[in-house]
């Protein structure tokens, strides 16, 4: 065995002043060294950074193909010779915008408007991912939110009850100004408005308080606290099951709704009972006296 | 009126009154089984209200209502019972008390002859005598005295009504001038009453914020409990104080104003619409113009809060931002002008003039 040994030293030993010797020996001492760290490092980050990667050269791909046409090649964002912006810079965005902006269909855009409008998404989940992916590679920005983050399943009832009461001073202080008290959604400048809260996905409304997207502000981290933001996400859920007490909502619009329904089904069926009393009653050609 | 009637008289006589055309019976009129069925339909009617009368109080006996009671299809089963069952005995009497008169009131035509308005020119002569006789009979030309002093007493009793008014008081002195916010308070979130540093905020962040004075602390620590703002003064002070936070790129602000009184991008201003007062926080992250809902007054956050658009008269008023010894941010000043509606009062300066008043103010 050592004389087998000490035989390919010696083989080894008469190659060692070759002409790729040097450079086998780097190969091999990186390759060592690389093994080793895989070996003594937590094995999972490495796994991660590796598949980020990957991901993000995946994503670049897609990247290429449906939004560098707007945003530019690296995702520098372009603008046109008269200086309109075609497509924003994405660098900072982070992953949770692309999550939500190809997730809820926004992106690809179809035409430019008043407003981006929602739409079945054009992506699967781990081709949004690996958009993510590539976006939040090229500056850090914020990460999409895991289900930890905006959900109350694990609360106590008493708990989650404080967690919608919180939500809701936050959410009527924050949020009702564009989006309605009732979540409904409402119209703002230009023909653009503020969409409905109550049937987005609680991983969307996070991502959209943490980016701000289109005319919305950014409601970050340090702005509204994560705790806070579940706590808002909470009382929307809440909302979704509130029953009407006061009776119809009527699409939860307010006066608007309310005074079409009062005006035209009220008003036109007090009408209705109008004409239905003016009208002539059934006469007959019979005289009085004659009928038996 | 007399030429009236003689026109009248002498057309009735070119073209003859045709009088009215035959009347048609109702078949209830003529046909006992077809009364006795209107008299049923109408009986109907009013014992259907009857009955939802008696539901309505079973109804709101036995019903629980308020958000802890049941619900029927997503509603509260409460109001939409007592609303049903009330709405139908109202509806049920008008139904029945229309039909009634439809079918089985008298069926006759009535004519109502049309008169000249005036009286005859016997009775008014007649009430003018009496009137004459009345003044004679009173003296009250014969006695100035007595009818100077009525006229007197009458008079003076518009000083009771005058005098009330004082209730109306006391006069507001200042109070429109000020609000809560002194130089060196921070600036907190609004319902959580967190101070705020420039670094928790991105660009295009926007925080609805207050006075910490309002939530019984300075500096984060509790006031003495002499200078706790409370109840209704608490409100008030409250709905005054309302403030907008919202930092954008420095490069995006116009005015020299904005930028002095700016901490690097943040920027704040009144959130109480200087139009009719209300509160407004829709603001556009790529234009910085705050929206009001109420009238859609547009103010442009970059430049002195300037109208842009609506029916708002006056700018929107900018806090002066500073940091304190800890970071965080605080005012320099209360709001160099009056926030909220205009008053009769308020004097009208730009922008740039209250920069200027208020830069010699501060440097004393």
């Amino acid at each position: 065995m050592v004389r087998l040994l000490n035989r390919s030293a010696g083989r080894l030993s008469r190659h060692r002043r070759g002409p790729i010797a040097g450079l086998v020996m780097l190969l091999l001492g990186l390759a060592l060294s690389g093994g080793l760290y895989a070996t003594f490092s937590p094995s999972s980050s490495a796994d991660e950074a590796q598949d980020q990667a990957a991901m993000a050269a995946k994503g670049r791909e897609l990247f290429l193909v449906s939004c560098a046409f707007c945003h530019g090649q690296n995702g520098e964002g372009l603008t046109a010779n008269d200086g309109q912006l075609i497509g924003p810079a994405l660098a900072g965005v982070g992953a949770a915008a692309v999550d939500f902006q190809v997730g809820t269909g926004r992106m690809p855009m179809v035409q430019p408007g008043a407003q981006v409008q929602k739409k079945k998404p054009n992506f699967s989940q781990t081709e949004i991912d690996e958009l993510a992916a590539y976006v939040a590679s090229l500056a850090p920005g914020p990460a999409i939110p895991t289900a930890e983050d905006y959900s109350t399943d694990g609360m106590s009832s008493a708990d989650k009850q404080e967690a919608i009461v919180r939500g809701g001073q936050i959410f009527l202080t924050n949020c009702t100004a564009c989006h309605n008290f009732t979540g409904e959604g409402g119209a703002m400048p230009r023909g653009g408005f503020a969409p409905k809260l109550l049937d987005t996905d609680p991983k969307y409304i996070y991502e959209a308080m943490l980016t701000g997207p289109q005319s919305m502000d950014t409601f970050s981290n340090g702005n509204i606290t994560p705790e806070m933001k579940r706590d808002v996400i909470a009382y929307i859920e809440s909302m979704k099951t509130q029953p009407g007490y006061g009776g119809f909502g009527l699409g939860n619009l307010g006066p608007v709704s309310e005074g079409l329904f009062a005006w035209i089904v009220g008003l036109g069926s007090l009408v209705g009972f109008a004409v239905w009393i003016a009208a002539h009653s059934t006469r007959t050609n019979k005289k009085k006296g004659t009928a038996k | 009126m007399s030429d009236s009637h003689e026109i009248q008289a002498h057309t009735d006589a070119l073209l003859p009154d045709p009088g009215h055309p035959e009347h048609h019976w109702r078949p209830t009129d003529v046909d006992p089984r077809s009364e006795r069925r209107a008299e049923r339909q109408v009986s109907l009617l009013f014992g259907l209200s009857i009955l939802c009368t008696i539901l309505f109080v079973i109804f709101y006996v036995t019903i629980e209502g308020g958000i802890d009671g049941p619900t029927v299809m997503g509603l509260g089963a409460s109001n939409l019972a007592l609303g049903l069952s009330l709405g139908g005995a109202l509806l049920f009497i008008g139904i029945g008390v229309i039909q009634w008169a439809r079918k089985l009131m008298a069926d006759v035509e009535l004519v109502e002859e049309r008169h000249p308005a005036s009286s005859t020119e016997a009775d008014r002569s007649a009430t003018i005598a009496a009137l004459q006789a009345g003044l004679e009979e009173s003296g009250i030309a014969r006695r100035p005295l007595i009818r100077n002093l009525l006229i007197g007493s009458v008079g003076v009793l518009v000083a009771p009504a005058v005098v009330m008014l004082r209730d109306l008081g006391p006069l507001p002195g200042d109070k429109l001038r000020h609000t809560v916010w002194a130089k060196n308070m921070r600036v907190v979130r609004d319902v959580v009453g967190t101070p705020i540093r420039p670094s928790d905020l991105e660009i295009g962040d926007l925080v609805n914020s207050s006075a910490e004075i309002l939530f019984g602390t300075d500096k984060g620590q509790p006031l003495p409990e002499s200078d706790v703002i409370e109840g209704t003064e608490l409100q008030v002070e409250k709905a005054k104080a309302a403030t907008v936070l919202l930092r954008m790129d420095p490069d995006d602000i116009v005015s020299d104003a904005t930028r002095n009184w700016s901490v690097s991008g943040i920027v704040a201003y009144s959130k109480i619409c200087t139009h009719v007062g209300c509160p407004i926080s829709l603001n556009e992250r790529t234009t910085h113009h705050l929206l009001c809902p109420c009238h859609q007054s547009t103010f442009d956050l970059a430049d002195s809060g300037k109208v842009i658009f609506g029916p708002a008269g006056r700018h929107l008023p900018q806090l002066p931002l500073g940091l304190d010894d800890e970071g965080y941010l605080v005012a320099l000043s209360d709001y160099p002008e009056p926030v909220g509606p205009s008053f009769w009062e308020r004097e009208t300066k730009s922008p740039g003039a209250i920069f200027n008043d208020w830069n010699k103010e501060n440097a004393q």
